[in-house]
């Protein structure tokens, strides 16, 4: 599998990441060069291969519903580019 | 007396215990040393104020008797560890100015301890990158040289900021992290030892994540005591994340010195690569003859999967990478360039704020996950992760103590010579160690000898899930073993 | 799934009859302290980015730890709804860029939901019942709020709500009317409420619904759907099909088709209006959560959860029709709110005894409903108490009063003796119903001697014998016991 110019373009759009025309070209190679050499997976048999979905197997420990965080809007919004009255503020979005 | 930072973490230690050194003395020792040590561009903030203030604070509580495992070492921290009120920017644009209101649990458990931080350590951004060349904040440069030259080499990465910060004495020991091999990388090309802890030993809040399910943390130290201290006080379960794994956190400094008699190494064959350097298999095979005069057996295993590893982690890292980055889009903290709407501000703010090799990650992540090719690739390289593992549970099965294998296919290379025309080069750096984390297992990289330019090489243990003890006990063996590396004399100061 | 089409159902077309076919799409706020995976609280109305974590705000290196109680609400939910309870489930990531989604991704279920299959049924008239099968109920987090109109060049962003647990019950397509739907819906939050796990306020945002409309002729395969957006309420979601079923049939009968997209319902224009504009590009990326595990727990703990489930309303309308004799319909009215169902059921046994269950039934869902909804409020919130209906039926039972006196009595309840005991208001006010025979005859023959002209019209024509009824209570204040009176005017006319 191979990516054109125009799945660049789709991929960067999906990923928010802008990209020059003039970045095409070469994303587009150094990205077809990461995928042949990943091509060399669809040669493995797989057949009846469950996924890994966890790297240690155990159980997932879960809380007690308690509220034992929040109260800080302060430092919620303290590293944010623009912040009005404790929200943050972005460009308008229009629905 | 040496120098005060000729001391290992062990040595100054049982010293600040003793009361013949003191913190604030060691500390005022590795401040200067940093400082002179600035072309290096190991450290991205110096912390001078905070060091001297928990030096005090440690000198008070070793008078009072209240030395914690850590009391008063000078260490320090890959900037992908959040520190509370101290800027961490994951050696990124879109970071530059981020100071977290948190602090991350092992940072948190290193103070605890009583250890003193001394700055925050450079590193590829984001942790992408084996050369640190990928820091938004330019390489740092290795302490090491090859004989007879002055070219700059790369230290490894993404850790890089950490192992050359160690390798100078800079600091008794960092912090840093391993997604394919960025502990232990680094460490080899700078004669240092790191070691990648299993998968849930250290947990993972508060550093800035790069793929969840392969990231972990461990030291880089200069020997395997100062790893097994530090180790000891980094790890432990954190109810704050759910893949850290309930289990007692051992004392691993007291399994050093002991005989391995009797241990089976397990020595793969599918590690030795048609296109490895020679002395890397010549390194290899005098691990294996060290570890058959301590009463090792060394047994040939088959993991048959390993060369699919390095593929499937380029389908994996990058795709969760894709997912963990999303939250850098210019709403809540760093970087915000503005667009034409929020989606040009998104945009902008993406381009700008990550350089070209965390973009062509998050690339290259969205499109394997995207509609169509999901199944094809990501969902097909977490199946061969599953054999990969596979893989490594029969060589156990086999009663098998512990695996033995380089841990770079080939010393230290220079700043610019990989990966500028193909990314794939590059990635290749990472060929012996990435297999330990698709499998989530403990490994740890020992210095084992020198290169024909004179650089540091490393052998690499990979070990049972949870059995850091062993890695330990073996790399202790590699390390009395091999000759003396002289360290690089410090040209930079 | 209905088989058959019923014709009452149809739309009519201008070339001929639609059946329209809804799905639903609802999402319920869990009921727990803190958020699904952070410990803020999930309070409603707090100021703003008060009640977020660092978990919350997507902080750098930040992690989701699972709230157990969120699990064992969607447990008992699917318990209710009669479903599968899947004992491995997997959270996913679904991708999306927006301002108030912090973390770039929200944390949900796509492959391998906690709940699978269920069934509701539902009551759509006093006559009508259907069966409303549940395809899967999964867990996820809710977004934050963005706020549009505080600038003209600037969104506000506040994450209170975002990563508070909701659970995103998915129905089959089996709905054929708006009527259905509203009832599905009406019926869904009644069974959420009686479990505790969702307190079903659609104004606060608790309760909202996707809703997934098509068309087509009777017999046809299904038609393209649309889906309508976050509707969130009972009324507009009726209101919002039957718009949606409308503009698809005048598209259809124009030669037209159908697009399936993105829709969101304007109540304030009567219309559904495309949302094309999130519609672009919309890749979601899912992929297993690497920072959770696979959620899982043994049947032992569903049984334990099942033991301690409250009676449902199926089972408590069964109850009320067994134990009370009551019609389908009046039990069906007094179990959609719990607090109404136990309300009636304090004022039947009241004191220990028990008293005519119809009638009890009668006021409550009768002129002490009418009462609670003239004030917007439900019958177990007004001041009300059981105890005061339940002896206001005493009252009635024992002929203490008539049922028009009472009426005047609950009035006196309702705006002068909020606390009042109506046995002694009948007594303080002189109410009593007149038992007294002697009393009554003299008033009935004062009646007759002083209309004998219509004395002869009633001897000619019975039914004028309400007029003297009328007329003797009227003399009576109201108090004649009302079957004396017509005995004796019955007895004295001779009719």
């Amino acid at each position: 599998m191979s990516v054109d110019a125009v799945t660049v373009r789709k991929i960067a759009h999906l990923a928010r990441i802008k990209v020059n025309d003039a970045d095409v070209p070469h994303l587009q190679q150094e990205l077809n060069a990461i995928l042949t050499f990943v091509e060399q997976l669809s040669a493995v048999d797989i057949e009846g291969v469950e996924p890994l979905t966890s790297v240690m197997p155990m159980p997932m420990a879960k809380r007690e519903d308690v509220v034992t965080d929040g109260g800080i809007p302060d430092a919620i919004v303290a590293n944010a580019p623009v912040s009005e009255d404790r929200f943050f503020v972005v460009p308008k979005v229009v629905e | 007396m040496t120098e005060l930072t000729d001391l290992t973490l062990a040595d100054a230690r049982d010293a600040l215990r003793q009361k013949k050194i003191s913190s604030a003395e060691l500390t005022m020792a590795y401040l200067a040393a940093i400082e002179k040590a600035r072309p290096l561009n190991a450290f991205l903030l110096e912390t001078p104020d905070h060091a001297q203030a928990m030096a005090r604070a440690c000198d008070e509580r070793i008078a009072r008797g209240e030395a914690g495992l850590l009391e008063g070492i000078p260490l320090g921290i890959k900037d992908l560890f959040c520190t509370e009120g101290v800027r961490t920017t994951a050696a990124s644009h879109i970071l530059e100015n981020f100071v977290p209101p948190y602090e991350s649990t092992i940072t948190a458990n290193l103070w605890r301890d009583g250890a003193v931080m001394l700055g925050k350590l450079n590193l590829d951004e984001f942790a992408m990158g084996s050369s640190n060349e990928t820091s938004y904040f330019g390489p740092v440069i290795s302490p090491w040289r090859r004989a007879g030259s002055t070219a700059p080499l790369t230290p490894g990465g993404s850790s890089g900021g950490s192992a050359a910060a160690v390798a100078a004495r800079l600091c008794l020991g960092a912090t840093a992290t391993d997604t394919g091999g960025s502990i232990r990388q680094p460490a080899a090309f700078t004669g240092t030892v790191g070691i990648k802890p299993t998968y849930g030993r250290c947990s993972r809040w508060g550093v800035v994540a790069f793929a969840s399910s392969l990231d972990q943390a461990g030291p880089i130290t200069r020997t395997v005591r100062d790893a097994a201290i530090m180790l000891r006080s980094m790890a432990g379960y954190d109810p704050k994340d759910s893949t850290s794994v309930n289990l007692p956190v051992p004392d691993y400094e007291e399994v050093l010195g002991q005989s391995v008699k009797g241990m089976r190494i397990g020595i793969p064959k599918e590690y030795r690569l048609d296109a490895m350097p020679e002395e890397i298999g010549r390194l290899w095979d005098q691990g294996i003859e060290w570890m058959r005069a301590a009463g090792a057996e060394p047994v040939e295993i088959s993991l048959p999967h390993t060369r699919h590893a390095l593929p499937a982690y380029y389908i994996v890292a990058p795709a969760e990478a894709s997912s963990n980055l999303a939250r850098y889009d210019g709403v809540r903290f760093g970087l915000r360039v503005p667009g034409k709407d929020i989606a040009g501000m998104y945009e902008e703010t993406r381009a700008e704020g990550f350089g070209k090799e965390v973009r062509r990650r998050i690339l290259i992540g969205t499109y394997v996950l995207s509609a169509g090719y999901y199944d094809a690739y990501y969902v097909r390289a977490q199946k061969i992760r599953t054999l990969i593992k596979q893989d490594f549970d029969q060589a156990f099965d086999q009663k098998i103590d512990a695996i033995l294998t380089p841990a770079t296919p080939s010393a230290a290379f220079g700043l610019g010579e990989k990966g500028a025309k193909d990314p794939i080069e590059m990635y290749l750096n990472d060929i012996f160690t990435v297999t330990v984390n698709m499998a989530g297992l403990p490994g740890i990289a020992v210095p084992a000898g020198v290169s024909s330019e004179g650089l540091p090489l490393g052998l690499q243990l990979i070990g049972r899930p949870f059995d850091e003890q062993t890695l330990f006990a073996l790399a202790a063996v590699i390390e009395s073993s091999a000759p003396p590396v002289s360290l690089p004399s410090a040209w930079w100061a | 799934m209905n088989t058959h089409v019923k014709p009452s159902k149809l739309i009519k077309g201008a070339t001929g009859d639609w059946e329209v076919i809804i799905g639903l799409e609802v999402h319920a706020q869990v009921t727990s302290r803190s958020k699904l995976f952070s410990g803020a609280s999930t309070l409603f109305g707090a100021e703003p980015n008060t009640n977020v974590s660092l978990v919350d705000a997507a902080m750098p290196g930040m992690l989701p730890v699972i709230n157990a109680e969120c699990v064992a609400q969607a447990v008992r939910t699917g318990l209710g709804l009669q479903a599968q309870i899947n004992l491995r489930s997997v959270f996913d990531r679904k991708n999306y860029f927006y301002p108030d989604l912090p973390q770039g991704y929200q944390i949900s279920q796509y492959k391998s939901p906690i709940v699978g299959e269920g069934t509701v049924i539902v009551d759509v008239s006093p006559t009508e019942q259907i069966e409303v099968g549940i395809e899967r109920l999964h867990l996820e987090q809710d977004a934050g709020k963005s706020l549009h109109d505080q600038s003209a060049t600037d969104s506000f962003v506040d994450l209170n709500r975002s990563g508070v647990a909701l659970m995103e019950i998915v129905s089959k397509p089996d709905m054929r009317s708006a009527d259905e739907a509203r009832a599905y819906v009406s019926k869904l939050r009644t069974i959420l409420r009686y479990l505790g796990t969702c307190d079903g306020n659609m104004e606060q945002g608790s309760l909202r619904a996707d809703v997934n409309v098509s068309v087509r002729r009777p017999g046809e395969p299904f038609g393209t759907r649309c889906e309508i957006k976050n509707v969130n309420s009972i009324r507009f979601i009726g209101q919002a099909i039957e718009t949606e079923a409308r503009r698809q049939i005048a598209i259809l009968e124009d030669g037209g088709s159908i697009d399936q997209e993105t829709r969101l319902f304007d109540p304030g224009k009567g219309e559904t209006r495309s949302m094309r504009s999130k519609e672009e590009a919309h890749d979601y990326r899912y992929f297993p959560d690497p920072d959770l595990l696979p959620l899982e727990f043994d049947q032992a703990y569903v049984d334990e959860l099942a033991s301690a489930l409250p009676e449902l309303p199926d089972a408590k309308k069964s109850r009320f029709m067994k134990d009370y004799g009551l019609p389908a319909y009046d039990a069906g009215v007094l179990v959609a709110d719990k607090e109404t169902a136990d309300y009636y059921e304090a004022a039947v046994n009241y004191g220990g005894t028990k008293r005519d269950p119809k009638l009890v039934a009668n006021w409550v869902t009768g002129d002490v409903a009418a009462y609670a909804n003239s004030v917007g409020l439900a019958v177990a919130q007004t001041h009300l108490t059981p105890a005061q209906i339940a002896t206001l039926v005493d009252l009635i039972s024992e002929q203490t009063i008539s049922g028009k006196i009472a009426k005047d009595v609950l009035a006196i309840l309702i705006s002068e003796e909020k606390e009042g005991d109506p046995r002694a208001i009948v007594e303080a006010r002189g109410l009593k119903q007149v038992t007294d025979t002697g009393a009554i005859e003299a008033a009935v023959d004062a009646i007759i001697s002083a209309n004998p002209d219509k004395v002869a019209q009633a001897q000619a024509k019975p039914t004028m014998l309400g007029w003297f009824v009328g007329q003797v209570m009227k003399q009576t204040g109201g108090k004649a016991n009302p079957q004396a009176v017509n005995e004796l005017l019955k007895a004295k006319l001779g009719i």
